[in-house]
């Protein structure tokens, strides 16, 4: 067997291993963690396929932030898993029914005639650059696009931030810009009155 | 040899999963959110195998803005999820039936 095969039927299953990790195990946490694997797994597929920008996106930008923020969040709410486990073996039958229907009426096609043959792409030149490719079409042809996804981008910091911050009503604070400004007319009064006589 | 057919069979298998994961894990918000994820990189991976094989580097595009969307969603839905988690103390699906749907 050739080199690239053997890689690809390791990572991919490592990747189909860790995928039914993620839906099977009890623990959320670990449910994160063989997600992170999966995708791990999946951007070394996709460098076989010579996109290496991605890839190393999919690594950074997934592994990095995405399940960084997952397992955050996870381990911050206090879940009972024995509630959420529910339904859990009585849905088995029917999602494995979809799921065999699914994957055999896509290997049926798949693994048909004209997908098979299809003709290997020649190989690339040795100084050829995949992020240079992908940075000449997104900045040119993809402009706008790429303005509105950097737009996406923004709108979702704001509404991630201004859905969890939250003012604590209950609590006494100073505010000491209010106490720099204060007049002695606030505070001190000066009344005439007559005087007191004995 | 390497095929078409061998990259396009593993994103669907992956896929398959996905939608079995949503099946088994409807209570739970956390996975279910998780199994989108897993959805969007099945999908992500037909997008780079054809990319690859068509010798065109627009699929590859698609993919990044994919993953753009995809990093948007998932934040959001997280902070909904907390922000749900701090009102009601729970994230169970039967327990959200406050719009009596």
């Amino acid at each position: 067997m050739e080199f690239q095969t053997v890689v690809f039927y390791l990572f991919g299953a490592i990747a189909v291993a860790a995928a039914l990790g993620v839906i099977v195990v009890r623990n959320p946490v670990h449910a994160a963690l063989f997600l992170v694997l999966a995708f791990f797994s999946s951007a070394a597929i996709w460098l076989l396929l010579e996109a290496e920008f991605l890839a190393i996106a999919l690594v950074l930008v997934y592994v990095g932030a995405v399940m960084v923020l997952f397992l955050f969040v996870v381990m911050m709410l206090d879940i009972n898993v024995d509630r959420l486990r529910e339904g859990f073996w009585s849905n088995l039958p029917l999602g494995l029914l979809v799921a065999a229907v699914l994957v055999v009426e896509m290997v049926l096609v798949l693994t048909g005639d004209f997908f098979r043959k299809w003709p290997a792409p020649a190989p690339l030149p040795a100084d050829a650059s995949n992020t240079a490719d992908i940075g000449r079409v997104l900045y040119t042809v993809y402009a706008y696009p790429f303005e509105i996804a950097a737009l996406v981008l923004l709108v979702a910091m704001v509404a991630a931030v201004s859905l969890t911050l939250r003012k604590r009503k209950d609590v006494r604070h100073l505010d000491p810009a209010e106490q720099v400004k204060v007049k002695a007319s606030e505070r001190l009064r000066v009344i005439s009155m007559p005087a007191e006589k004995e | 040899m390497l095929t078409l057919s061998h990259f396009l069979v593993f994103g669907a298998v992956l896929f398959a999963i996905s939608v079995v994961g949503i099946f088994l894990n409807r209570k739970n918000l956390i996975v279910l959110l998780m199994a989108i994820e897993l959805m969007l990189l099945a999908v992500n991976t037909n997008f780079v195998a054809f990319s690859h094989y068509l010798g065109d580097i627009h699929g590859q595009i698609f993919v990044f803005f994919i993953l753009t969307v995809a990093a948007a969603e998932s934040a959001i839905g997280l902070a909904i999820l907390v922000v749900l988690f701090r009102n009601r103390r729970t994230i169970h699906v039967d327990d959200l039936d406050q719009l009596k749907g």
